[in-house]
């Protein structure tokens, strides 16, 4: 589904992806782990299409074809989401808004017809009690006065409404307590199909108890230096990223 | 320009004059003296400083007068006038056609209270009009005064005490002809204690000639009144319009004032607020979205003369093209007004090198125990939140017109009427090129 080869990107001249190579196959799950400042988000923003990276070489492919390309927006078209570490605030939008119009602009790239009203609100209600959120949540304004926590809940509520077939979460467990975390991972679990793939980027391992990883790869210094199963996860959880910093050096 | 605008005053003084007594003439008099004396502002003048009015008078305007014969060539019927209306909402209705009263599209009343128009009420309300005309502006500037001379006609409105006006009250100032015309109006409101309105205003040039509108309003207010006004400024790119509009707020009395401006070539609004009792509360809220060669100009001032009265205000600016934007906020605490609590603010979004705002507070305070603050920001979209909206799969346009909207909402979240709302949300996603049903 996705395939990334030797990518390598830079901001204002300082190269910050160093040839990644990843293949992210239908129905996986891959956790993204790295110390800080190892290019973690700068892959996530990357792949979404964030205009401020510039690509100097490799090639970033979904279902076999080069999106280097395309707007942001065209690639949520295709079924690429990607889940904020800090998602914005934006007063005056309310959440139902927001998520309609990109429902139904996501639909009309596709050339299919807007859902109606009733089945959007049925499938809103559908997911929100998945992710056990207030009914009140659709008519507040986008992100705004939301904890930490409500933010990312909305996210992947967002992504429960968009139905994509790439979820890339950025550090969705940064400012989560635990019940939170368990929501949102039950959330995460039940969107799981063997259609579509997650991209789980975290610091921490506690995230990967919830949302089990097929694959776990360490981000260090813009290179995936280390790949295994989730063992790899719990080995990182108890000896940190030092002799992985060791190894490297 | 001036030597003409004073020639059609000394011709035409005892047609002005005539319905007055001396004191009235008297005023009218040394207005225009006053503007003789003075001419229009120009540049050097520190209120004018950003907005040239040269720029608008250089057409050889045709000068409206009250008292020539009715030019009845090209009537201008309702189906005319209808898109200009917020028509799903019940109203009086106003009308005003370069200058002059049309009853035939006015929908007035007296009953129990008064909509009707000034220039009626010169004979019939002799003893409402008489105190009360120019007493708020007599210290304004020229432009002010040549409009205390020549104007006769607009908007009168007198609400009794503890009267509640039943619907609102549409005001409508048209300007149509082929050749470019200046006009004056003038408005006079007069609510009783407790009294209640809601008035929406619009200026609307029905041609492609340059207009020029120079308008005054007074309104006093009674302890308890309540007032919401709402101005709509969406003209044609070939009129300019130039208001002055002075609230005189008694004790407990509440007044909201919303201006949206779009569309127009030259827009300079004063609103002036003096709160002269007790308990007194102002807010003024405004939106300008402007683009190519538009100028949209905000002076604003409260006299807090009294002690624990509010001023809010809250002005939103979006500027494109070569636009220019002015804003001014004087807030004045005079030395008795203990505990008043002042808040202003002005944000503005610059979207092209091209496009300008000068943005300035301007804060005098007196008396020590009080609670003032101002802010002003001038900045870009915000390139992280557009990301956002485009990561989710909006348009890139779609998302910039979101983010504008949502940069606008404080200005325009308490206008109460959907209707008015919805209308406001078509006129801003046109403005925007964007077909907002779609996105909000």
């Amino acid at each position: 589904m996705l395939e990334i080869v030797n990518l390598h990107a830079s901001v204002d001249g300082q190269p910050i992806l160093k040839g990644i190579n990843l293949r992210i196959g239908a129905g996986e799950v891959h956790a993204i782990m790295g110390p800080n400042g190892s290019g973690k988000s700068t892959l996530s923003n990357v792949i979404a299409g964030r205009e401020d990276y510039e690509i100097t070489e490799g090639d970033i492919r979904f279902h076999g074809e080069s999106i280097l390309e395309l707007a942001p927006e065209e690639r949520a078209h295709l079924g690429v989401f990607l889940s904020f570490q800090y998602p914005v605030e934006i007063p005056g939008v309310t959440v139902s808004n927001f998520i309609k119009t990109a429902i139904n602009e996501s639909k009309k790239a596709r050339g299919e017809e807007p859902l109606d009203a009733s089945s959007m609100l049925k499938k809103m209600r559908e997911k929100m009690d998945l992710l056990e959120m207030d009914k009140g949540f659709l008519s507040r304004s986008l992100n705004e006065g939301f904890s930490g926590g409500e933010k990312k809940r909305n996210e992947i509520f967002q992504m429960a409404m968009l139905e994509p077939t790439l979820a890339i979460l950025d550090e969705t467990d940064s400012g989560l307590d635990i019940d939170a975390l368990r929501i949102v991972a039950n959330g995460v679990n039940a969107l799981r199909s063997p259609q579509n793939a997650f991209m789980v980027i975290t610091h921490y391992q506690r995230l990967l108890d919830h949302i089990v990883p097929d694959y776990v790869h360490v981000l260090f210094k813009g290179k995936i230096v280390k790949s295994g199963d989730k063992s790899l996860a719990l080995d990182l959880e108890e000896r940190g990223y030092d002799w992985i910093k060791k190894e490297q050096e | 320009m001036k030597e003409r605008l004073a020639a059609s005053y000394w011709l035409h003084e005892s047609h002005y004059t005539a319905l007055s007594s001396p004191t009235v003439t008297e005023r009218r008099r040394a207005a225009m003296e006053r503007f003789e004396a003075e001419g229009f502002p120009t540049v050097r003048h520190e209120d004018w400083k950003y907005t040239p009015l040269k720029k608008i008078l250089k057409e050889d305007y045709a000068l409206s007068s009250p008292f020539s014969a009715q030019d009845d060539a090209e009537p201008i019927e309702f189906k005319d006038i209808k898109r200009y209306l917020v028509n799903d909402i019940d109203c009086y209705r106003v009308v005003f056609i370069n200058g002059r009263y049309s009853a035939w599209l006015s929908e007035t009343t007296h009953q129990g209270f008064d909509v009707c128009t000034l220039g009626s009420a010169w004979k019939k309300y002799k003893d409402q009009v008489e105190p009360h005309f120019g007493r708020l502006t007599e210290t304004l500037g020229a432009t002010v005064q040549l409009n205390t001379a020549l104007a006769w006609d607009g908007l009168y409105v007198r609400v009794p005490d503890h009267v509640t006006l039943d619907k609102p009250i549409q005001a409508l100032y048209f300007t149509t002809g082929d050749q470019p015309m200046f006009t004056q109006t003038r408005s006079l409101i007069l609510l009783g204690e407790g009294a209640k309105a809601e008035i929406i205003e619009r200026h609307q040039s029905l041609t492609s000639s340059a207009s020029w509108t120079n308008a005054v309003d007074e309104v006093f207010m009674g302890a308890q009144s309540h007032l919401h006004w709402v101005k709509l400024q969406h003209d044609e790119a070939s009129a300019a319009l130039t208001q002055h509009s002075v609230i005189e707020q008694k004790r407990d009395s509440h007044a909201t004032v919303h201006t949206i401006s779009t569309d127009g070539k030259f827009l300079r609004n004063n609103l002036d607020f003096k709160l002269t009792e007790p308990g007194a509360e102002s807010r003024m809220f405004g939106l300008s979205l402007a683009d190519g060669q538009q100028l949209v100009d905000h002076h604003t001032r409260v006299d807090h003369l009294a002690p624990h009265c509010t001023s809010r205000e809250n002005y939103k600016g979006i500027f494109d093209g070569q636009s220019n934007g002015v804003f001014n906020g004087q807030i004045h605490v005079h030395v008795d007004a203990q505990k008043t609590l002042a808040f202003q603010e002005n944000d503005n979004l610059i979207l092209s090198e091209k496009a300008s705002i000068d943005t300035k507070p301007q804060l005098e305070i007196f008396a020590d125990d009080v609670k003032c603050s101002h802010g002003c920001t001038v900045g870009q979209l915000d390139e992280d939140a557009l990301f956002y909206l485009r990561a989710r799969g909006i348009q890139r346009k779609e998302a910039q017109a979101l983010l504008m909207l949502a940069f606008a909402h404080d200005a325009v979240a308490d206008i109460q009427h959907p209707s008015l709302q919805a209308k406001l949300h078509r006129l801003i996603g046109n403005k925007l090129g964007v077909d907002m049903s779609a996105v909000v």
